[in-house]
């Protein structure tokens, strides 16, 4: 279970709130989209949940380990049970696919005999052939690597995986498969996932919806009847209107 | 106005001492990662070659210039006096003492220290630091130690070499374009070079190797933004290394001076 209890967030004394009391409570095996406009602070969030940033005030539990409290080995473990898909994959370049994939293996001494079937068996699980184990990520379609990104997340067996941004420049089809992929690891292997997305599309595959505006939660409610919510901040969103609570650019704009 | 100029004089302070502090706690971080971890053998071995047999030809060519000149200066002096014959003395000791370990430390720092900044600072804007650490994995551990200790290691080979490359050029230009005696060259040598002489040039370039490293990794560690960010990291690493590669010279030649090691 992931618990957020009134997180805040900004880069120096004198800038603006980035999370402004984030309240948020995620279940086991949920499947959790956050959605909020470019700039909310959405992907903030994402590696505040992991630990990659330390919120400013406020406390982040994992199945009841406070990130606060926890010593730099005890987060290291914990990344091992949370996966992290980073928005343009952020597979190292200086490394073909396989060490890519197997590297969290690799650098903790396992051979690479060993490693070698496990990788697979992960990129099977994300529908990659074994052909590209020895290309380099610059031989790799945007598609692919955001693929071999979601393969390396899961060579270590996470329970949860944070996907920030995971279709961002990918085509309509290319996105739905990324989107059905997730759908399957988190079925299949009942994993808990959190996803930071603006693509309304997601909302088919996710079980809770929560749009992040101006810092803090406005909704947070069941994936399946977001289209007939009331709430007049996911109405706007996800209908993409420009008039409505959500102040949007051109709306502020024309405001000034 | 005045104000304002102490205001600003406060904020500049309050930067380089938020650098320097930072500079440390970096240095820090390196020390507790390479007494408490695991040495990455592959990454130091990839880090040693890079730095040690990649840099051979510019050591090669800068080293064997650098000997040319120095005979060819030494000789305008030494022949008004007619004392020829201390050219490789001075040629040898030039090399062993100073010119080998600097030289060899600002071409390393311009070839090394820029391409670790570049690489560590392209990987921290596109998130793969971060990628790392999401896997369990130390990025001091896996990036930033083996090329502190790799450097450190292989710039005592590298400067034996830019000082051999030295003092054969100078052999050359004084035989065979000076038409000098060649034994007097090697003689001379043998005679008035301790080793002591050569070993301080070692103690040094090992120094160098360490800041030129240190430096290299914390500029890329540190990048910010985009292209340009790992553009001014990477130009930081050159400037702000070979002036502290120049500093460290002095204070350690002072040092090794003082304390009878060289």
């Amino acid at each position: 279970m992931i618990q957020l209890t009134d997180v805040k967030k900004r880069f120096g004394d004198n800038q603006r709130w980035i999370s402004n009391g984030i309240n948020l409570d995620i279940a086991d095996g949920q499947m959790t989209c956050i959605v909020g406009q470019s700039g909310e602070g959405k992907s903030v969030l994402l590696k505040q949940i992991i630990g990659l940033i330390k919120p400013t005030s406020g406390t982040i539990t994992i199945d009841g380990l406070d990130l606060s409290k926890i010593t730099e080995q005890e987060h290291r473990e914990l990344f091992k049970k949370i996966g992290y898909v980073f928005q343009f994959a952020a597979l190292l370049d200086s490394l073909n696919v396989f060490e890519n994939v197997g590297i969290s293996l690799l650098e903790n001494g396992v051979p690479e005999q060993e490693v070698l079937p496990i990788v697979k068996e992960k990129l099977a699980l994300v529908n990659l052939s074994p052909d590209i184990l020895y290309k380099y990520p610059s031989e790799l379609s945007g598609g692919m690597k955001k693929r071999v990104g979601l393969a390396r997340t899961l060579i270590n067996n996470p329970s949860i995986i944070l996907y920030d941004e995971p279709t961002t420049g990918l085509d309509p089809i290319n996105a739905r498969i990324v989107f059905e992929l997730m759908h399957d690891m988190h079925k299949r292997l009942n994993i808990t996932s959190v996803i930071v997305s603006h693509d309304v599309e997601i909302f088919k595959y996710v079980d809770t919806v929560a749009l992040l505006y101006e810092g803090i939660i406005k909704f947070n409610g069941p994936a399946n009847t977001i289209w007939e919510s009331k709430n007049p901040y996911i109405y706007q969103f996800i209908r993409g209107l420009p008039e409505g609570p959500i102040h949007t650019g051109a709306a502020a704009a024309e405001t000034e | 106005m005045v104000i304002q100029f102490i205001d600003y004089l406060g904020m500049q302070t309050l930067k380089i001492c938020d650098s320097v502090g930072k500079f440390i706690v970096f240095l820090l971080t390196i020390v507790r990662t390479l007494f408490t971890t695991r040495l990455k053998y592959k990454q130091l071995i990839a880090q040693m070659h890079y730095v040690g047999v990649g840099s051979m030809s510019i050591i090669f060519l800068t080293g064997s210039f650098t000997g040319l000149a120095l005979a060819l200066q030494s000789y305008i002096g030494f022949s008004r006096v007619g004392a020829e014959e201390f050219i490789g003395l001075v040629v040898t000791l030039g090399m062993t003492r100073e010119l080998g370990p600097v030289l060899t430390g600002l071409m390393v720092t311009g070839r090394c220290g820029s391409s670790m900044a570049a690489e560590i600072g392209t990987m921290k804007i596109s998130e793969q630091i971060d990628a790392l650490t999401t896997l369990g994995i130390d990025p001091f551990q896996y990036l930033v130690v083996p090329r502190v200790v790799a450097a450190t290691v292989i710039m005592p080979f590298v400067a034996v070499f830019s000082m051999m490359c030295g003092i054969i050029g100078g052999y050359v230009y004084c035989i065979y374009a000076l038409g000098l005696n060649a034994e007097t060259y090697i003689q001379i040598i043998q005679e008035r070079v301790d080793l002591s002489d050569i070993t301080g040039g070692l103690v040094k370039s090992a120094f160098f190797g360490f800041i030129l490293a240190w430096v290299g990794t914390y500029q890329g560690y540190t990048t910010r933004g985009g292209a340009r960010g790992v553009g001014i990291a990477t130009t930081r690493s050159v400037v702000i290394g070979s002036i502290m590669i120049l500093i460290a010279n002095y204070f350690l030649s002072a040092f090794l001076f003082q304390t009878g090691m060289a």
